[in-house]
């Protein structure tokens, strides 16, 4: 094997590697990206079915269908299978697929250990749906693992910790690979205050990435030595504290809201202008946007533990820290706003998920803002005011940008158009159905029903159903989605190389499907602000 | 081993490669026989066993892969700058993981135990004495004393601070091409990190033994076991990296311009050499 691998090393690039060998193999971004995309998307359904689990145990109040145990075990498992296995993964596939075409990039910088990046992630994701099977079942702590729960439970924990060890080390390489590929592969001419938001989104978040995956790690290594190895890091008999954990915790857990929204933005970044028909208005103001969310988003980490109890000066100054946060997360919904402004827009099904995207992840926001008030918050904490405020921020903001990433790029991927009709029926029955499960859990968290419980008191019945009726067509709706996209696949028309026309950054000069070795040679460009292409010449490709 | 000459339009991709695969099914096999193993499970030993081997396997191949790669010439300029930002960034991951740890003795230090031993805390826990190092709770039931600074881990420090002076040394000497201050540099280098691991063998088995200090000894020995530990586990690593560029230094791989693998591990070293002086201060010391 090692002797032939110096006999072909040699000569570079040569065609498409086959079968099974493609995949597990892969050193090219496009099929890496590939597998990050399907791998989460089945995540995705795998957490989405545990959510109607929750959902369908929540349908009336007493219990239905699961004891307290596994039904905190779904919850568990839910947030931690979305969070890490659908949503980041998703974004690092997007970013794999599309940074090298954006910025004229032969590969990513690192393209074999990208492929170990991505073959991490079914192991950890085993490890986690293993631990439903062994003794104690899997972690029932909630997704934020809290001590002292976490430092109880039976091996599910211990699987979950690994796991999280894992995925960890699967997102630092990711965002080694990102942020190396942006720093060091563009093409001559593509500067940095010129290339597009998703780039410089995908930059950020790679950033906050490395600097909190490690903290993560060693918070879970400090629950895993308190079980095994008798320390007592979270426990007050030994001079520990329960409260270091979540101090820790959260200094991972607040920018880690920001790498499920940064790449989020720069997607729509990318989106809106196509749609409009017009350059992205404030470019340079976007990008100090994105920069100064990742530097304030570690500083607010303790609005998640107002109740916790704190000093009152602490608390002032992780309110007004977190509502800081507002100010540039303003800046860019009026920037996006800004470039739909007299636009000659169009409402293909990218673009209705962008400015989906943009009303309710603004709802998203503003209740964030309410949760920021820290008295506010003492009333709302744990209740499902909380749930609603971050399935606004993850489901229509993440999720929905993600499907407009893939609707938009579907043609250059692929070669073929999806079908636009069950796209927009995709659009519509998710954006009602996303709003009539989670709208109602604002009323039910200000009339105080607390989440992570299987049963509740009879007032909360009807709110309750509401919700769980939206949540099962809200799941019946993402069957449409795989349905077009499967379908298309093998059954769309022909993509035109320009299938909008008003896209113009890099990756639609190339032709599509965009070609196995794209800028096997790097181009010359000259670019305008966000990517727009003025001009190019050289960049070969190779099939 | 011809070094192919190639303006930098192009940039080096490599062949599909098994190994990232093999390394999961060995990332896999560890966590799952982690998990068994801390449960007392017999099982677990196997896959940490099978885990342990198949990704020794796995480092075996990959590096040497990329040490063929590197000597038939595939890495040049860009290839060059794509290795020094991917360290960087992996030491800065690495200087975030410990931060968690030092935050932890920060916060015990600062918070956890004088909110413990202070007056609103008597009725709770009367018998808890929040004195640092020697705290006793309820939870600390054994006696425990604490490590001098001035005995082993000052010659410790000593032993880390000469080594980076010799990796130096090496380094000088790999850029004027003089060979034998690069090998002997770099061995010593070797030598002075196998000394310092040899060397908090012993200062464990002395906490252990005779200071019956150990991970259930309250704040002080958790956060002292951790630091230290995770630490020994890095310098054992960067001597691993080290005695590896020493073997190909001695097969006669590098020239002046041409030894990033060199100075990764470099950086790696004063890297590690950092965290001991904040470990000695923080830890050891104060």
């Amino acid at each position: 094997m090692a002797m032939t691998d110096i006999a072909q090393a040699g000569h570079g690039h040569h065609g498409k590697p086959q079968g099974l060998a493609r995949w597990l193999f892969a050193t090219n971004h496009k099929d890496i990206g590939s597998l990050y995309l399907w791998f989460s998307f089945c995540m995705f359904l795998s957490g989405g079915v545990l959510a109607l689990c929750i959902r369908a145990e929540l349908f009336r109040p007493g219990l239905q269908f699961f004891q307290p145990e596994l039904f905190n075990q779904f919850t568990t498992l839910h947030g931690l299978i979305m969070v890490f296995g659908a949503i980041m993964p998703a974004f690092t596939g997007m970013a794999n697929w599309m940074l090298p075409l954006m910025i004229g990039a032969p590969d990513m910088a690192f393209a074999r250990m990208n492929n170990w990046s991505f073959w991490l992630l079914p192991p950890a994701a085993a490890l986690l749906m293993l631990s439903f099977i062994v003794p104690g079942g899997a972690a029932a702590a909630g997704w934020t693992l809290y001590a002292p729960l976490s430092t109880q439970m039976g091996m599910g924990m211990d699987m979950t910790i690994f796991a999280i060890h894992i995925m960890g080390l699967s997102s630092i390489m990711g965002s080694i690979n990102i942020i190396v590929t942006i720093l060091n592969l563009r093409a001559p001419g593509m500067s940095l205050m010129k290339m597009p938001m998703f780039a410089w989104a995908s930059l950020i978040t790679a950033f906050l990435i490395i600097a909190v995956m490690p903290v993560l790690a060693g918070v879970v290594t400090m629950v895993l030595t308190d079980r095994h190895f008798g320390t007592h890091f979270f426990n007050a008999a030994g001079g520990g504290d329960p409260i270091l954990y979540q101090h820790i915790f959260w200094f991972f857990g607040h920018p880690e809201v920001y790498i499920m929204a940064l790449p989020a933005f720069g997607i729509v970044s990318q989106v809106i202008p196509a749609f409009a028909r017009k350059p992205l208005f404030g470019y340079a103001s976007m990008v100090y946007a994105t920069s100064s969310i990742g530097v304030l988003s570690f500083m607010v980490w303790a609005h998640h533990m107002f109740v916790t109890g704190m000093p009152a000066a602490a608390q002032l100054f992780f309110m007004y820290a977190t509502m800081l946060i507002a100010v540039p997360t303003g800046v860019k919904v009026f920037n996006w706003i800004a470039t739909m402004w007299e636009g000659s827009m169009s409402f293909e099904t990218p673009m209705l998920f962008a400015v989906g995207f943009i009303l309710l992840f603004t709802i998203g926001g503003l209740s964030g803002v309410t949760l920021s008030v820290a008295a506010v918050d003492v009333q709302l904490h744990g209740s499902y005011y909380v749930v609603a405020h971050f399935h606004y921020v993850l489901v229509a903001g993440a999720l929905f940008s993600l499907f407009a990433a893939i609707y938009y790029w579907f043609p250059k991927m692929t070669g073929r158009l999806y079908s636009e009709r069950l796209g927009k029926l995709h659009f519509w029955w998710s954006l009602l159905w996303f709003n009539v499960t989670f709208f109602p859990m604002h009323f039910l968290g200000l009339a105080g029903m607390p989440r992570r419980i299987p049963d509740y008191a009879l007032q909360f019945t009807e709110f309750n159903q509401i919700a769980s009726v939206g949540a099962f067509m809200f799941g019946l709706g993402q069957l449409i989605f795989l349905f077009n996209m499967l379908r298309s696949l093998r059954h769309g028309a022909p993509a035109p190389q320009l299938p909008w026309d008003g896209a113009n950054t890099l990756e639609w000069r190339i032709p599509t499907p965009a070609p196995y070795h794209s800028f096997v040679e790097a181009p010359q460009l000259e670019v305008k602000e966000n990517g727009v292409v003025v001009r190019l010449s050289g960049g070969r490709h190779e099939e | 081993m011809t070094v192919m000459s190639r303006s930098q339009t192009h940039y080096f991709v490599p062949d599909p490669s098994r190994w990232p695969v093999v390394g999961a099914v060995a990332l896999f096999c560890l966590g799952l026989g982690a998990a068994f193993a801390v449960n007392g499970m017999p099982a677990g030993r196997w896959g940490l066993l099978a885990g342990a081997l198949i990704l020794l396997y796995m480092l075996l191949g990959w590096f040497g892969d990329v040490i063929r790669e590197s000597l038939r010439g595939n890495y040049q300029g860009k290839e060059d700058l794509s290795f020094r930002w991917g360290m960087g960034w992996f030491i800065f991951s690495e200087v975030m993981f410990f931060a968690a740890f030092f935050g932890a003795l920060f916060w015990v230090r600062v918070v956890s135990l004088p909110t413990l031993g202070s007056a609103d805390y008597k009725l709770l826990y009367p018998d808890f004495d929040a004195a640092w190092p020697l705290a006793t709770g309820p939870g600390i039931t054994d006696v425990y004393s604490a490590m001098e600074a001035l005995g082993l881990p000052a010659i410790n420090t000593l032993v880390l601070l000469t080594s980076g002076a010799t990796v130096t040394l090496a380094h000088w000497g790999m850029l004027s091409g003089d060979r034998f201050q690069l090998k002997w540099g770099l061995l010593a280098t070797v030598c002075l990190g196998v000394l310092f691991l040899t060397l908090q063998v012993h200062e464990y088995r002395h906490a252990i033994s005779e200071l019956n200090l150990t991970l259930a000894s309250g704040a002080y020995g958790m956060t002292f076991y951790l630091l230290t530990g995770f630490h020994g586990l890095h310098v054992l690593l960067g001597t691993i990296i080290l005695a590896v560029v020493w073997l190909r230094v001695m097969r006669g791989h590098f020239d002046e311009r041409h030894h990033f693998a060199f100075e990764a591990a470099s950086w790696y070293w004063h890297f590690v050499d950092v965290v001991w002086l904040l470990l000695f201060v923080f830890v050891y010391w104060l």
